[in-house]
C-alpha cells in the first residue's frame, strides 16, 4: 500500500469547558492566545521567551517533532508531521481508532524509533540521550501498567522506585485522585475506573516533566475526571508539558491539537 | 541500583502471592522422579545408573514451565513500558528479574533434588556434586530462558516457540551437569566440569542481560 501523506491540521482555539477548575492555574505563563497547533510548516508566532534560546532552565522546556513519520508492520501511519510544544503546554490528539495517537505517543517517548524526521527536546534529538530523555517522561498507556496481586501503594511505590523517587511521592498521587482509603487494596480487587484512577495516580507521583497520556480519562467517573483535570493544570503552571489522546474534552486550556486522519 | 533492586523484590513478592507457578515447577520436576521408577523399572542399579540424567533432564524440563510468566505478565499489564521507561538501565532490571526468577524457581529445584536423587538411588556419596552442578547449572536456565521469554514477547503461542528456542542452548549446561556427577562417581575430580559450568554462567550474565534487554526493547516497540 503507498504511503499517503496525512495532513494533520490545526485545530481552533480551545475553549475551555465550564467547571474547569482555574484557567488561571492552568496558567501558562504565556499570555494565553489561541491556540498554537501546527502541521507543516512553522507558521508559529515564536514565544519571545523562546526567542532567546535560554534551553538552559527547565521553565523553558520545549518538544518539538520535525518531519515526523511513523511506520508500523512496514506501512506508514503518518508522515511529515511538525509540532512545537512550550513549557506549561498541553496538546490533544485527536482521530479515530488507528490513526496513529498511540504511535505518535510511542515516538515521544522513545520507545519507537521514528520512520523519519526527529524528535527533539530542546533541540536536541531525543535518539541521541536516550536515557535523559526516559527520566523525563510521565507514561500512561492504555493499560494501567499495575500487578494485579499487589496493593496500590506497592505498585506506586515500585513505579516510583523505577525512576528513583522515594516512597512519600507514592501517597501523594493516591491522595490527589482520592484512592487514600485504597492504597492497601491489590488492583485485582477493584473497578476498571478505580485502576485507570491509580494508573494517573503513578503519573503523578512520578513527578516528570514531560506527560504523555493514552485516552486517560477511560473508565473516569465525572469526578475522577475532575481530578485529573486538576492534576494536569497543576503539572502545567508548574512548567510541565504533556501530549493527551483523548476523545473527550479535557477540563485543560490545550495549546492546541492534532487532528489525525482516518487511518489509509 | 535501587531500580534493580525494586524489580527483584516486586518479583519476589509477586512469586510469594501467588505461589502457583514456583510449586507447579516443583510439582513437575517430583512427579517426574516418581514416575521413573515405574517406567524403567524398580532395580537399584539401573536406577542409580540414569539417575544422574533424569535428574538434570527433569530439571532443565522443569524449568521451562515458568518462563513464559516471566516477561508475559508485565506484557499484558502494561508494566512492561515502565520497565522500559525507567531511566535505570535495563539490562540490570533484566539481570534482576533473572534472579528472581532463580530464586523462585532454580532454588527450590536444588532443594528438591536430594529428595528427587535419594528416589532413583543415585549414591550418596555423589549428592554434594549434584547440588553444586546444579547451583551452577540452574542460573544459566534462567538467564538462557530470560533472552527466549523476551524474543517470543508479543508473539503468538509464544509458549510453544519458546522450549524449541531455549532448549538447543541448554545442552552445555547438560553435558557439563551431568558429567560433573558422572566423574564423581567415578572417582575422579569433578573440578573441570564444575568449572566449566560455571564459566557458561560468567557467559551467560552478560549475553543474556543485552540479549534480552534488546528482545525487550524491540517488543516495546
Amino acid at each position: 500500500m503507498a504511503p499517503r501523506d496525512i495532513a494533520p491540521r490545526a485545530a481552533g482555539p480551545c475553549v475551555p469547558r465550564r467547571g474547569f477548575p482555574d484557567s488561571g492555574r492552568a496558567g501558562n505563563s504565556r499570555d494565553g492566545g489561541p491556540a498554537r497547533a501546527w502541521a507543516g510548516p512553522p507558521l508559529l508566532p515564536t514565544h519571545p521567551r523562546e526567542a532567546r534560546g535560554s534551553a538552559m532552565t527547565a521553565a523553558a522546556d520545549r518538544l518539538a517533532a520535525t518531519a515526523l513519520g511513523c511506520a508500523r508492520g512496514g506501512r506508514l501511519v503518518f508522515r511529515g508531521l511538525d509540532f512545537e510544544l512550550g513549557a506549561g503546554e498541553a496538546l490533544a490528539l485527536r482521530g479515530p481508532n488507528g490513526s496513529g495517537k498511540s504511535s505518535l505517543l510511542r515516538l515521544l517517548a522513545g520507545l519507537l524509533p521514528p520512520a523519519e524526521g526527529a524528535v527533539r527536546w530542546n533541540g536536541e534529538d531525543i535518539a541521541g540521550a536516550r536515557e535523559a530523555h526516559r527520566a523525563r517522561i510521565g507514561w500512561l498507556g492504555m493499560q494501567d501498567a499495575l500487578a494485579p496481586a499487589l496493593a496500590l501503594a506497592e505498585n506506586l511505590r515500585f513505579a516510583a522506585s523505577l525512576r528513583g523517587a522515594g516512597p512519600d511521592a507514592a501517597r501523594r498521587g493516591l491522595d490527589a485522585m482520592g484512592l487514600g482509603a485504597l492504597a492497601g487494596v491489590p488492583a485485582r480487587r477493584l473497578s476498571q475506573g478505580q485502576r485507570r484512577r491509580a494508573a494517573i495516580a503513578r503519573v503523578i507521583a512520578e513527578d516528570a516533566r514531560l506527560w504523555l497520556l493514552d485516552e486517560p480519562t477511560l473508565a473516569l467517573d465525572d469526578e475522577a475526571t475532575g481530578r485529573l483535570g486538576e492534576a494536569l493544570a497543576a503539572h502545567l503552571a508548574r512548567g510541565g508539558l504533556a501530549v493527551v489522546a483523548t476523545h473527550v474534552d479535557l477540563p485543560v486550556r490545550l495549546a492546541g491539537a492534532i487532528d489525525f486522519a482516518a487511518a489509509p | 541500583m535501587s531500580a534493580a533492586r525494586a524489580v527483584l523484590l516486586r518479583d519476589l513478592r509477586l512469586a510469594w502471592r501467588n505461589p502457583l507457578a514456583s510449586l507447579t515447577v516443583l510439582a513437575f520436576f517430583a512427579m517426574a522422579a516418581i514416575l521413573f521408577p515405574f517406567a524403567v523399572g524398580p532395580e537399584p542399579q539401573l536406577l542409580a545408573r540414569v539417575a544422574t540424567g533424569v535428574v538434570w533432564t527433569m530439571a532443565l524440563l522443569a524449568s521451562l514451565l515458568s518462563f513464559e510468566r516471566l516477561f508475559q505478565l508485565d506484557h499484558e499489564d502494561g508494566s512492561i513500558d515502565l520497565l522500559l521507561l525507567s531511566p535505570a538501565s535495563l539490562e540490570a532490571i533484566v539481570l534482576a528479574k533473572c534472579l528472581a526468577h532463580w530464586l523462585t524457581t532454580g532454588l527450590p529445584l536444588i532443594l528438591a533434588a536430594p529428595l528427587a536423587a535419594t528416589i532413583l538411588n543415585l549414591p550418596a556419596g555423589a549428592l554434594p556434586t549434584l547440588l553444586l552442578a546444579l547451583a551452577l547449572g540452574t542460573p544459566s536456565l534462567s538467564l538462557v530462558g530470560a533472552i527466549g521469554a523476551a524474543l517470543v514477547l508479543g508473539a503468538r503461542r509464544g509458549g510453544v516457540l519458546l522450549p524449541l528456542l531455549v532448549m538447543p542452548l541448554y545442552v552445555p549446561v547438560l553435558v557439563f551437569g551431568v558429567a560433573a556427577v558422572e566423574a564423581d562417581l567415578a572417582g575422579l575430580d569433578a573440578r573441570a566440569h564444575l568449572l566449566l559450568l560455571g564459566a557458561f554462567l560468567s557467559g551467560a550474565v552478560p549475553v543474556a542481560a543485552i540479549g534480552a534487554a534488546a528482545a525487550l526493547r524491540q517488543a516495546g516497540e
